[in-house]
């Protein structure tokens, strides 16, 4: 009997159907993955395991944990289950933790719960240990220690020292890493991989991305629209896949580079030159932002600049959008100085991350496509406008009709593709995107990274990719430049850069992002060395 | 649509009122200002719904325009505290994000010294150096709705100023005023209005007050708040005068509030956002 | 956190000299001539003449300012013209019976609120939920003066458990104190309880979404122990801003109570001096109530720091 197996498990809420005979099982000691898109129903399969569900949910179907019904068991009896069987970590570290209590009290807290009647001192003794387990040793991180002194990871860690204090026999990690940078991602599957081989706990792992868990699951499950689709493990899983959809998805991970746009020769349309931006923070410190920062982009050339969060690349590109002033160095777009005048600005638009806050709720995507003619000398009169907006709409994969909507009308997708239409809509020479592929799901981004690329073929338009992953802007760019504490710390041609990093910085965000074709090159490896007659070449 | 309950209940009261004070600009059952001293202390009765007080005059009648009192009073009160308020609020925000900040904190300050002066306390010393009177009773409540909308116009600016939509207009190049009115103001619209309806009741019963203590409306008109005052040394023998005009005052605040309530759960971008999300959820897995 | 305090004793400080100079402009300047005002019609000319040297406004603007301050400082108000006594004085009684009253009004609005708003949260859409917020809006809509005239009639003169009006004295022992103000503290608790409930009940209702709560829930707290252990400390934050302006609300909100309970406190006392004109009283009063809602801001900001560890390293969230 597995740890835990899930039979014939549905779940609806207010009446829609949201799974539908889903069956799972997992091993002490196993990792099972599930991937899926948002409003796949993954989140909501371990939900149904740990039962916290929202108002409203009926399940049907039956979960065996450690030989135990649990799916029929009280509330009452759930609690106790909860707190000694099952331990799960969330998404969201930043507000996953009670701010006003120090770390040790909800650490100690899961503790008592899970096991009462322990002393004050064993207690204490017992949160130290799981905290240092996850890598905050005690000697720096005490337990009087309050949440928001804590990064993100850290905070992660808190949340995994709560799950692993309780000794569970199941863990549950509901897209533990997606709300964290690359490097820490990285750091934080290999701690869960850890925990789990060390304690023989069974790990279910929630994730929206199959490079992500490709590495550390022994057992892959795909779902789409409420059910399992397909799963499986071990080797060959990747090379036997039935399903369409499935296939689809592997296809999105592993895309390899398809089309190169080096050009020589062209004009520089953005220059930047030792640009430096300060802040102050406090009475007397200062933080460095962007220093000495120095790059150019000519005609046509797509460069991708990568960093992680709070590495000043957002920072860089509000000032080379004129958004914010800066203390020393030079911008020249169209080889005129920049300094947030209006007449240039035509020559650089934006697309930003998210597709719900890019929008106006209140304006049509006609008015908001057409809101940069602004800043035009001759704007068009309103037919012509019109008439170029449903042209725009057209050219990004959108319909005429489309123009009298509103943006809650369209799906992330959509959204992103009337953003493009926006900026693209006065020729600018330059678009910068701003993290603009990283809210979507894996397919969709695809789709939109194709777009990206025809439209930079037809319309010789250069692109300032910006980007926390490496992986993204492979495919769609010529030259990277990386990004680490304010300063760009290598710089290259994109197939240079993977194949021979030199920064250490640039190695290990490579390391630690993941890849899908990393797991089956060490496949392939294995199997050569399984099977060292055959020959796979 | 389905509009909810409360919002319902509380627009047709207060839709009740509105027309009861409207159609006592033309016509009420008696006249006001005619004494009937026969007709005292008549306890409610079929020609007089709600009774007759010590001169004679028809209750019913004096609540119609006590009520138009009330609401005009209230009305101009509240379009002062957003005339002004709302502009302020809006470039305090836009001076923060434009690295004005000592504009906006002094802004800001400034508000803090109105919240910091107790409003009734204050409305009565206005009104009492200044002379009684509506006008002046309109000026005591205005002033301290200026605040309440500056900071509330502001809260909401600063939360829009960091989205992406309205830095896509900068990049447009676009100036703070043009952002303001254009993007940020339409999309607080919501939530000022629901703060205009909760001023709007506050602001009623501020008003009544102020008639209570003699501050306000001033005879011969009639106001509710003097009603209930006049109606005080008389409550053992003809109860009805303190029920009514107290009842009425109720009923008409009750209203407002319901109707702001209600206005919220149908308005607020944030519940709406998140039932939107939600749905789309379970359209996305169904 | 020294820092945090230094900051807030600051703006207490500057707050409170700004609001000393609106009083002053006015109360001594906008009036044009204070004295003829306080005189009112009857005054002969040599009274108004008297009293205008009385009050030094003889002196230019800024002086009698400046001295007005100083005086204050050392504790000394002026001299009430209609009651012939020093305004300290005055103002001492009175704050006896205020002060009180306020604090129990505030105590009752409390224990009635909290319990209320959390059952409330925790019944949400349930039977219970829609009758006491249905009460809440009933108690939010009704004006606390004529709550108080409705209670006079039923509890002092039909059931005769209370008397109408008037207080004691502390002499007369506490009980009795205590009973003379219950019903004034009530008709003022009321309606500021149910403003409060409404308040803790959205608050907890927030709090209770908070992905934390759902950490608390996966270790294995029930429900209701989520809310006690880790909800209730979250969702008292945005409650004490309101309690902390109910205070000042109802410091000053009791003018009209006091009238209709007859009790001798600092409301009525301003009430009086404005209809007796007596701008001196009225002036120290203004001040003293302004004071009294800097000071308890400034304490609420306080109480913020204890709840909220993040406000100790002095950034405001």
């Amino acid at each position: 009997m597995p740890l835990l197996d899930v039979q014939n498990l549905n779940l609806s809420i207010h009446g829609v159907e949201i799974l539908r005979d889903v069956n799972l099982s997992v091993e002490r000691g196993q990792v099972v993955a599930i991937v899926g898109e948002s409003g796949s129903g993954k989140s909501m399969t371990s939900g149904a395991v740990i039962r916290l569900l929202p108002e409203g949910a009926d399940v049907t179907g039956s979960i065996w944990l450690n030989d135990q019904e649990i799916g029929s068991m009280s509330e009452k009896e759930m609690c106790t289950v909860r707190a000694s069987d099952i331990g799960m970590v969330f998404q969201e570290p930043m507000s996953a933790l009670n701010p006003v209590e120090t770390i040790g009290a909800q650490v100690m807290e899961a503790i008592n719960f899970s096991e009462p009647g322990l002393s004050r001192g064993e207690v204490r003794q017992r949160a130290e240990l799981a905290l240092t387990r996850v890598g905050l040793p005690v000697e720096r991180f005490p337990l009087t220690t309050y949440p928001h002194k804590l990064s993100g990871g850290q905070r992660q860690r808190v949340v995994i020292a709560i799950a692993i204090s309780q000794k569970p026999a199941l863990l549950i990690a509901d897209e533990p890493t997606t709300a964290l940078d690359v490097t820490t991602q990285a750091k934080i599957l290999n701690l869960l991989k850890k925990l789990v081989d060390q304690d023989n706990m069974g790990l279910l792992l929630i994730s929206h991305d199959l490079a992500v868990v490709a590495e550390v699951a022994d057992h892959i499950i795909i779902m789409k629209d409420g059910r399992i689709i397909e799963q499986g493990g071990g080797k060959g899983f990747f090379d036997n896949l039935q399903h369409e959809y499935s296939k689809a998805l592997f296809a999105a991970a592993r895309k390899q580079r398809e089309e190169k746009f080096i050009k020589d020769g062209e004009d520089t349309i953005l220059e930047v030159k030792k640009l430096r931006k300060d802040y102050q923070i406090g009475r007397k410190k200062m933080l460095r932002a962007v220093n000495d920062v120095s790059f150019s982009i000519r005609k046509g050339e797509n460069i991708g600049l990568v960093g992680e969060s709070g590495c000043g690349k957002s920072t860089l590109s509000r000032c080379i959008l004129g958004l914010e002033d800066f203390q020393g160095g030079e911008i020249y777009i169209a080889e005129k100085k920049f300094n947030g005048e209006k007449r240039l600005r035509r020559h650089i638009s934006v697309v930003f991350q998210d597709p719900y806050g890019s929008f106006n709720p209140r304006h049509t995507v006609g008015r908001l496509v057409s809101e940069p003619f602004y800043l035009l000398d001759d704007q068009p009169r309103p037919d012509q406008a019109r008439e170029q907006v449903c042209e725009m709409l057209v050219r990004v994969g959108l319909t005429e009709a489309d123009i009298d909507k509103y943006p809650h009308e369209f799906s992330g997708g959509q959204r992103q593709r009337i953003a493009i239409a926006r900026a693209l809509i006065t020729n600018p020479d330059v678009i910068l995107l701003d993290e603009a592929t990283s809210a979507l799901d894996v397919l969709i981004r695809d789709q939109i990274l194709k777009l990206l690329s025809r439209l930079s073929r037809e319309l010789d338009i250069s692109y300032l990719f910006i980007s926390h992953d490496l992986t993204t802007v492979k495919n769609i760019t010529d030259r990277i430049l990386v990004m680490k504490d304010g300063t760009i710390v290598e710089e290259g041609r994109t197939i240079d850069i993977f194949a021979r990093p030199t920064h250490p910085y640039t190695k290990s965000l490579l390391d630690a992002s993941p890849d899908i074709n990393k797991v089956i090159a060490a496949e392939t490896v294995d199997r050569t060395r399984e099977n060292p007659n055959e020959n796979i070449f | 649509m389905k509009l909810p309950l409360n919002f319902i209940i509380g627009a047709i009261l207060t839709t009740i009122f509105l027309c009861m004070a409207l159609l006592s600009l033309v016509w009420t059952p008696y006249d006001v200002t005619a004494l009937e001293i026969a007709d005292k202390f008549q306890a409610p009765n079929i020609d007089h719904w709600f009774g007759t007080d010590h001169f004679g005059r028809d209750v019913f009648s004096m609540i119609m325009i006590g009520a138009r009192n009330a609401v005009m009073v209230s009305l101009v009160a509240v379009g002062i505290g957003m005339l002004f308020g709302v502009p302020l609020g809006l470039y305090a925000a836009a001076a923060r994000m434009n690295g004005g900040n000592l504009i906006d904190e002094i802004l800001m300050r400034g508000n803090d010294l109105i919240f910091a002066f107790p409003s009734l306390l204050m409305a009565i010393m206005i009104t009492a150096v200044f002379g009684p009177g509506a006008i002046n009773a309109i000026i005591a409540i205005g002033i301290f709705n200026i605040p309440v909308f500056a900071r509330m116009t502001r809260g909401g600016a600063l939360g829009l100023w960091s989205r992406e939509y309205i830095m896509a207009a900068r990049v447009c190049g676009k100036g703070s005023m043009r952002i303001s009115f254009e993007h940020i103001l339409p999309n607080i619209a919501n939530i000022l209005i629901v703060q205009a309806t909760i001023q709007f009741s506050i602001a009623i019963i501020a008003e009544a007050s102020l008639s209570y203590v003699g501050l306000g409306t001033q005879p011969p008109d009639p106001s509710l708040g003097r009603m209930l005052n006049e109606a005080q040394t008389m409550i053992f023998f003809a109860p009805w005068l303190a029920f009514v005009p107290g009842g009425a005052i109720v009923t008409m605040v009750l209203g407002l509030n319901l109707m702001g309530d209600g206005l919220r759960d149908i308005l607020d971008p944030k519940l709406r956002q998140r039932k939107a999300r939600e749905m789309e959820a379970s359209n996305a897995a169904s | 956190m020294g820092h945090y305090i230094l900051k807030r004793l600051l703006s207490l400080v500057l707050t409170l000299l700004v609001a000393t100079v609106v009083i002053f402009v006015m109360i001594e300047v906008v009036p044009g001539d204070p004295a003829a005002y306080m005189m009112g019609l009857s005054g002969s000319t040599e009274a108004t003449e008297a009293l205008r040297s009385e009050l030094g406004l003889n002196m230019g603007a800024w002086d009698r300012y400046i001295s007005w301050i100083t005086g204050m400082i050392k504790g000394d108000f002026g001299t009430s013209y209609t009651y012939r006594v020093p305004v300290s004085d005055l103002i001492t009684d009175r704050t006896l019976v205020s002060v009180p009253l306020t604090i129990y009004a505030l105590i009752l609005s409390t224990i009635i609120a909290i319990p209320v708003g959390v059952i409330s949260a925790s019944r949400r859409g349930g039977f219970l939920d829609t009758l006491l917020m249905g009460a809440a809006q009933v108690g939010v809509a009704i004006p606390n003066f004529w709550f108080a005239i409705l209670m006079v009639l039923f509890f002092s003169t039909s059931l005769r458990w209370f008397s109408a009006g008037g207080f004691p004295g502390w002499d007369a022992g506490f009980l009795e104190c205590l009973k003379a103000l219950t019903l004034p503290a009530i008709s003022l608790a009321l309606p500021q309880a149910a403003i409060l409930a409404r308040v803790m009940r959205s608050s907890v209702l927030e709090v209770m979404n908070e992905d934390y709560i759902r950490t608390a829930r996966a270790k294995g707290l029930s429900k209701g122990q989520a809310l006690m252990r880790h909800g209730l400390r979250n969702a008292l934050i945005p409650v004490l801003t309101i309690l902390g302006l109910q205070f000042s609300f109802l410091l000053a909100g009791g003018i009209i109570i006091e009238s209709i309970f007859s009790l001798p406190g600092l409301g009525r006392l301003v009430f009086q001096s404005i209809a007796q004109r007596d701008l001196i009283v009225v002036k120290s009063i203004v001040t003293l109530l302004v004071l009294a809602v800097v000071v308890i801001t400034f304490v609420v900001d306080l109480l913020y720091a204890a709840v909220d560890p993040r406000l100790r390293e002095g950034k405001r969230m």
